[in-house]
């Protein structure tokens, strides 16, 4: 497990990359999510993979069985994973509505500058009311 | 152990939590924002007396002794970065009530604000490299939503930049906490820093200190990293711009400061060349950030550019690695926050007022609104290092720290890019301010006044408070430098940090 693990993090990290070089916004964000996971994978074997006992107390007693597993590492991952989660879902949504809004995945076409970056503010029209704010 | 500690991160959380019930009322919201920025405000300047009076501050959360639970640290550095941030928090807050249309507040504008803050501050106040990760990415979504949020086209184009990049940022950052931890088997960065010097393999240690490099060299905007900043901070509202331009990059700029004075602090050869490759980093950002200022004609662009070239400034402070360089760097973030943001609340009012951002269709502000005009040159001569305002101080301290160690090649370009900001920001006063006026402008231009009808004093009040802080710190600065250099001392010694965090060793 040791030597494997780390071959087959590396190799995700790669497909990611080249994944993420791509032109597609979809590709993209499969990298990303390839990525992600490595990186988990990797903090998963640097926290020092072994086979013991569980990290568990028994009833009665004051510590666990030693020699026993670090549950640390599985902890960070799992916190990693969470928050992984929930900005891909974020990026997703916003690839979504690029999607919709400008009618391509492609990011050569969908990251041309726009001209007037005006146009982003909503105008108020009501300076003469005397505004609501 | 103090519990005050804590408030910096919860009062913002409250505010949110309280904004999101009362999600309906635009009223509540508002008052809700303007209310909790005042505590959280209130709340640091308690907090700073602790620190000032008795030193560093720290709390244990739910009493998990030093290297196993999760610690918060206040040293003087932070809580230079926590003042700043309720500072701006509090103008942004008042900005935000007329600049924010009701859309953007209907889907939840001022939540996401406080998370921003929040998130912010948690990253000033952790004292563990993990929670600091966390507290990134608590960042870094309240970010993404609000750069996204109103749908824009050029927002989503800046968005969809902006994101990527900082998503593959956050996964090496994540990368580089997983080899410390593999290395060390600890997260506490006291204790990271006792542990790291026992570290066999230095050459591992410095390839994780890379990673920490471009990680957060991506969220500073550094060269040449920085290719995303530009191309998204001038497409949300200008309350958003201005608080991502002002503080969001700064947070980089001190996880940096933070990493390379606390953990990557080895004396090795190795060392010594990331502190070049910080120097030249440095040199560069100034540089190409400036030279993109010089080309582009749109407020916003210019002013995006300035805020890479000025990160320089700090990254060439932290790579001198003297006190007297760090003290300048500390004392530049705090300058640059203020002087850039007031920029960018301005930009916005004169778009108000003249319908564009384009440089070439604006006009004779200065005729029709000399007191806008005013406070324009304070904010553009602070920012180019105009005697007797802010600049002025963070530029000196940072060419002495120079001289005093004889990098005269890098103190030159410092000097050289000050008088290149300077013109640039001419660039904008020739044209906005004293050209004439454009034939197609809206039709209040001229008309309705600053102050009165129309209610723009409550986007006039924001930028006279910063103006009047940048004026109040050039003409008194010593206080603000003395404090500037005790937290420079305190990073400088981190034996400090780590007995205030694991008691005495």
């Amino acid at each position: 497990m040791d030597t494997i693990l780390p071959i087959i993090a590396g190799a995700i990290f790669a497909t990611g990359i080249y994944l993420l070089l791509r032109r597609s916004l979809i590709l993209t964000i499969i990298g990303i999510i390839l990525i992600s996971n490595s990186v988990n994978l990797a903090l998963f074997s640097l926290g020092r993979l072994s086979t013991e006992n569980p990290p568990l107390i028994k009833a009665g007693s004051l510590e666990p069985l030693a020699p026993f597993a670090n549950p640390l590492p599985q902890a960070l991952i799992l916190t990693a994973i969470v928050i992984g989660f929930g900005l891909l879902a974020f990026a997703l949504a916003l690839a979504y509505r690029s999607y919709r809004e400008l009618g391509t995945v492609d990011q050569d076409e969908l990251l041309e500058d726009a001209e007037d970056t005006s146009a982003a503010i909503v105008p108020r029209n009501d300076f003469k009311k005397g505004g609501d704010a | 152990m103090n519990g005050m500690l804590v408030l910096p991160v919860a009062i913002p959380l409250i505010t949110a939590t309280l904004a999101l019930l009362f999600r309906k009322s635009s009223v509540l919201q508002r008052w809700f924002g303007i209310l909790g920025m005042a505590a959280l405000l209130g709340s640091v300047m308690i907090l700073f007396r602790d620190v000032y009076t008795d030193g560093i501050q720290v709390l244990q959360l739910g009493t998990w002794a030093a290297p196993f639970g999760i610690t918060l640290v206040a040293d003087m550095l932070t809580m230079l970065m926590l003042g700043i941030s309720a500072i701006m928090g509090v103008v942004i807050g008042i900005y935000s009530l007329y600049d924010i249309d009701k859309e953007r507040e209907r889907f939840g504008y001022y939540p996401l604000l406080h998370i921003l803050i929040m998130g912010v501050n948690g990253s000033f106040l952790t004292g563990d490299i993990f929670n600091l990760y966390v507290w990134f990415e608590v960042m870094l979504i309240a970010s993404f939503i609000l750069l996204a949020l109103g749908n824009s086209k050029n927002q989503l184009q800046g968005a969809l930049k902006y994101v990527f990049i900082n998503l593959f940022s956050s996964l090496i950052f994540l990368f580089g906490v997983a080899m410390l931890y593999g290395m060390t088997g600890t997260l506490n960065m006291a204790d990271l820093a006792v542990r790291l010097p026992m570290v066999e393999n230095t050459g591992l240690v410095t390839t994780t200190a890379m990673l920490f490099m471009v990680s957060f060299g991506i969220k500073a905007a550094v060269f040449p990293l920085f290719f995303w900043l530009p191309a998204s901070y001038h497409t949300p509202p200008v309350a958003i711009s201005a608080i991502f331009g002002g503080l969001l990059t700064k947070v980089g700029v001190y996880a940096l400061i933070r990493v390379f004075t606390l953990l990557f602090t080895q004396d090795s050869t190795h060392n010594e060349y990331l502190h070049t490759i910080l120097l030249w980093v440095g040199g560069f950002t100034m540089v190409i950030g400036v030279l993109g200022a010089a080309s582009h004609m749109e407020f916003r662009k210019i002013l995006s550019f300035h805020i890479v070239s000025q990160i320089g400034y700090m990254i060439m402070g932290l790579a001198f690695n003297t006190a007297m360089g760090i003290m300048g760097a500390i004392f530049y973030v705090l300058h640059n926050i203020l002087a850039k943001s007031n920029l960018f609340l301005i930009s916005g009012i004169a778009q108000r007022l003249l319908g564009t951002f384009e440089l070439k269709k604006m006009g004779g502000l200065y005729k029709h609104y000399p007191f806008l005009a005013v406070l324009f040159l304070i904010s553009a001569f602070a920012l180019a290092g105009f005697p007797p305002l802010s600049g002025f101080w963070a530029k000196l301290s940072l060419v002495k720290a120079g001289l005093s160690i004889e990098q005269y090649v890098i103190t030159g370009v410092a000097i050289l890019v000050g008088l290149l900001t300077l013109f640039s920001m001419t660039k904008i006063w020739l044209s906005a301010f004293w050209g004439t006026v454009p034939e197609e402008t809206p039709e209040h231009f001229g008309k309705i006044p600053l102050f009165g009808a129309g209610k723009l004093y409550i986007l006039m009040i924001p930028v006279m408070i910063i103006a009047g802080l940048i004026i109040a710190v050039g003409l008194y600065a010593q206080p603000l430098l003395e404090l500037c250099m005790t937290a420079a001392e305190q990073l400088l010694d981190p034996s400090v940090y780590i007995e205030a965090v694991l008691g005495p060793q």
